[in-house]
């Protein structure tokens, strides 16, 4: 009997305790709390790891210049550990536990798609940092990445320009490089282009022998890659025992930016094209401030690439349109947000008021033999964000809905 | 019996009654998801605990229920001749008819619950039969999750591969957005927990249990008695993949998305991890290590967003060095002094 007292009075506390836990003191009126949810455990940490490195040296470098409305911005980092669930939970936590003013996260279409529902439900910010498959346009979140056609369109404009006429697209077996493939295979059908073949592997796969000989045996001029992650480093590697080169048939990545080169050998992958919106070696003053910031930060040896770069814009978007707002009151910076237009690294960036995308210059590189990528082609100037490819006659019932 | 049963009732009043009026929404939420956890890990305590069948795949099941329940809610969101969203990128233009049955609330909770049943028997029975036992059933569990992650990966239009499904609206025509319908399934769970515990608390009391215990400790003499060590094996393996199954559905209103990351073989191992941890030999080790187990790991990465896994690990170890029987078999040795103490 007394045992069984003791076990409740006990379970009482405990449930007291975790109550008591969880009312944070107010938050003081002179900060601003910002989440930042990355995967900082599991797969996508190397990649995830370096965004929100460059989202702490925004928050830093604003901080310095006096802040936010006068308030200093506070992060509050959570570990989205490469699995999708967890984004939703932590995502979660920051808004209604952490009441944060507005969350910069994800990566992986996965993690945005499992977090968009609890951004819509809760009606909070999402600022999403990573190019990604389009045909998406939530009203809770600023995508800062590119969509599909500031960045795979343009590098298909590019290879069309080098006269490469025959493709063979090779792709990780997922959302975005399915999505991608369905745009390129309409594209091509619109341009005069052919289409060898089309293959998927699983993520993390890493034995290409039968597929690089499917490609070999295929000749097509050029490959278009979507693989992600590990798979990449096997694939190349297995291309170039094969006797492919650069010359005789292109490789074009769009999910290989500096951080990638250095994973997967720069023997392996020099002379081949990727398609990006901002590299290390883009020459504006504002990127010259960022590089070296960056690596005084956290090291000389350190790349910046292009999700890093949009990582670090969407604070600064953020902050700018809080300061047009006069609040962070979500609604109100939605609102203040459309036509906010900075220099950035990548040079001229504006918001787009009708799908929350931004206008954004789409570039193609080559890989260096020294890691870097150099820019052989731009669009010129921005391009409009267009997620649902409404502005091409050819992608009519791609975003059938 | 009064006297054995008030801890239960005890912790019953702090569930139903207490947590809910005193936990934030959010962090009830939380509870919710450890509690179906629970449900799952009360079926790895039966079948490993009392049975002796380590089972290293019980996520294929907790998925097989999550996966029934997330198709049904799909549907519901989707209204008629609708597609799920993730069918419009992945360029499927008609319904599967493998889909279409899930559309009646009912037909997809039994698949929840029949649909793991009904695989576990026939895995069951074939395996048992052949006395495949020890590691190799373990390995064996463990490739089925496996393979049931690669299969959900790869066929992305039937499934929504990698990303899972997410974003459902209403359950029952009730808004899952709102707190009073997470409080109402969080209730729903708890209860769940509490039936399913008693029953096998039950279950294990009787003849049937020590049977059962029996086959664990000594399954050729069980068989030299005249029993059938198979037959008893694997209906106890299909009562733990049915609740986890159960446990699956329940699981995805209350969190809200259901990939293949929740049921691969990581996340089955956590799950065995957690009934150790807790105490495997005792029903109400195996829940209150699965509580714990999501408790610390939500209160990890909170506090150290960065180096999180380490303090889960270290906990882990920490337990089984100090207390091979996990949190249950210290529980039960200071009652046990407790009540020798009294008796002198």
């Amino acid at each position: 009997m007394r045992i069984s007292r003791a076990i409740v009075s006990a379970l009482v506390v405990l449930t007291l305790a975790a109550c008591g836990s969880d009312s944070q003191p107010a938050a003081e009126s002179n900060e601003i709390k910002v989440g930042l949810l990355h995967s900082l455990s599991g797969t996508m940490a190397i990649s995830e790891v370096t965004v929100r490195d460059a989202e702490l040296l925004a928050i830093e470098e604003i901080n310095k210049s006096g802040g936010v409305l006068g308030k200093k911005l506070v992060p509050v980092v959570e570990d989205g550990a490469s699995d999708w669930p967890t984004f939703a939970e932590k995502a979660t936590k920051l808004i209604r536990q952490d009441k944060v003013a507005t969350v910069f996260g994800g990566w992986t279409s996965a993690s945005r798609k499992a977090m968009l529902p609890v951004f819509e439900r809760y009606k909070a910010l999402l600022w999403y940092p990573v190019q990604y498959e389009g045909l998406e346009s939530s009203p809770y979140i600023f995508y800062t990445g590119a969509t599909t056609n500031q960045q795979i369109i343009p590098g298909l404009d590019y290879l069309k320009e080098q006269g490469k006429k025959k493709l063979f697209l090779v792709g990780s077996d997922y959302v975005f490089p399915r999505t991608a493939n369905k745009i390129i295979k309409a594209y091509a059908a619109a341009n005069g282009m052919e289409i060898l073949g089309e293959e998927y592997t699983p993520l993390g796969h890493t034995e290409y022998s039968t597929l690089v000989n499917k490609v070999m045996g295929a000749k097509p001029d050029a490959v278009f890659n979507t693989l992600n992650g590990d798979s990449n480093v096997a694939f190349f590697k297995q291309l170039k025992s094969a006797g492919a080169t650069a010359e005789s048939m292109p490789v074009l990545s769009v999910s290989i930016a500096e951080e990638e080169v250095t994973g997967i050998g720069v023997d392996n992958i020099a002379g081949h094209p990727v398609a990006w919106n901002y590299y290390q070696t883009t020459d504006t003053p504002a990127n010259e401030a960022f590089v070296k910031a960056f690596k005084a930060k956290y090291g000389a040896n350190k790349v910046t690439s292009d999700p890093m770069e949009a990582g670090y814009n969407a604070v600064y978007l953020w902050a700018e349109a809080v300061k047009k707002a006069g609040t962070t009151e979500v609604e109100a910076v939605k609102k203040a947000a459309p036509g906010i237009a900075l220099e950035r690294p990548e040079g001229l960036v504006t918001i787009d008021g009708e799908n929350q995308h931004m206008y954004k210059t789409a570039r193609i590189g080559i890989i260096q033999p020294d890691g870097l990528i150099k820019q052989v082609w731009d669009s010129g100037e921005p391009i409009k964000p267009d997620p649902y490819l409404k502005g091409y006659p050819w992608a009519a019932g791609l975003a059938a809905s | 019996m009064i006297k054995r049963n008030l801890p239960f009732a005890a912790i019953a009043v702090v569930a139903l009654v207490a947590a809910p009026l005193l936990l934030e929404p959010f962090r009830l939420g939380l509870l919710a998801k450890y509690l179906c956890y629970a449900i799952v890990a009360l079926g790895i305590g039966l079948a490993w605990g009392k049975g002796g069948m380590l089972t290293l795949g019980q996520g294929v099941f907790f998925g097989l229920g999550g996966y029934s329940m997330a198709m049904y809610l799909k549907l519901t969101e989707a209204g008629d001749g609708g597609l799920p969203d993730f069918m419009v990128w992945s360029g499927v233009e008609e319904l599967p008819a493998l889909w279409t049955p899930f559309a009646n609330p009912v037909f997809a909770l039994c698949m929840a619950v029949l649909g793991p049943v009904a695989l576990a028997l026939i895995l069951g029975a074939l395996v048992f039969r052949q006395r495949v036992r020890g590691a190799y059933f373990a390995i064996l569990t463990q490739a089925l999750a496996a393979a049931m992650v690669i299969l959900l990966v790869g066929q992305q239009g039937l499934t929504g591969g990698t990303n899972g499904m997410t974003n459902f609206f209403e359950l029952f025509g009730q808004d899952l957005a709102e707190d009073s319908t997470q409080r109402g399934l969080y209730l729903v769970v708890a209860s769940v927990l509490g039936v399913l515990y008693l029953a096998t608390r039950q279950l294990v009391n009787s003849r049937y249990g020590r049977l059962l215990v029996a086959v664990r400790d000594g399954e050729d003499r069980v068989r030299f008695l005249g029993y059938d060590p198979a037959l008893v094996k694997t209906v106890t393996f299909a009562i733990s993949a049915g609740m986890a199954g159960l446990a699956g559905a329940l699981f995805v209103p209350v969190v809200g998305i259901i990939s293949p990351a929740l049921l691969g073989v990581v996340p089955s191992l956590e799950l065995v991890v957690a009934v150790a941890v807790g105490g495997r030999h005792a029903l109400a080790g195996a829940v209150l290590g699965a509580v714990l187990m999501g408790y610390a790991k939500t209160a990890f990465s909170e506090q150290f967003a960065d180096g999180w896994l380490y303090l889960q690990g270290a906990l882990f170890i920490l337990v089984m060095t100090l207390a091979p029987k996990g949190v249950a078999g210290i529980g039960r040795s200071i009652l046990g002094r407790l009540r020798s103490a009294r008796a002198t």
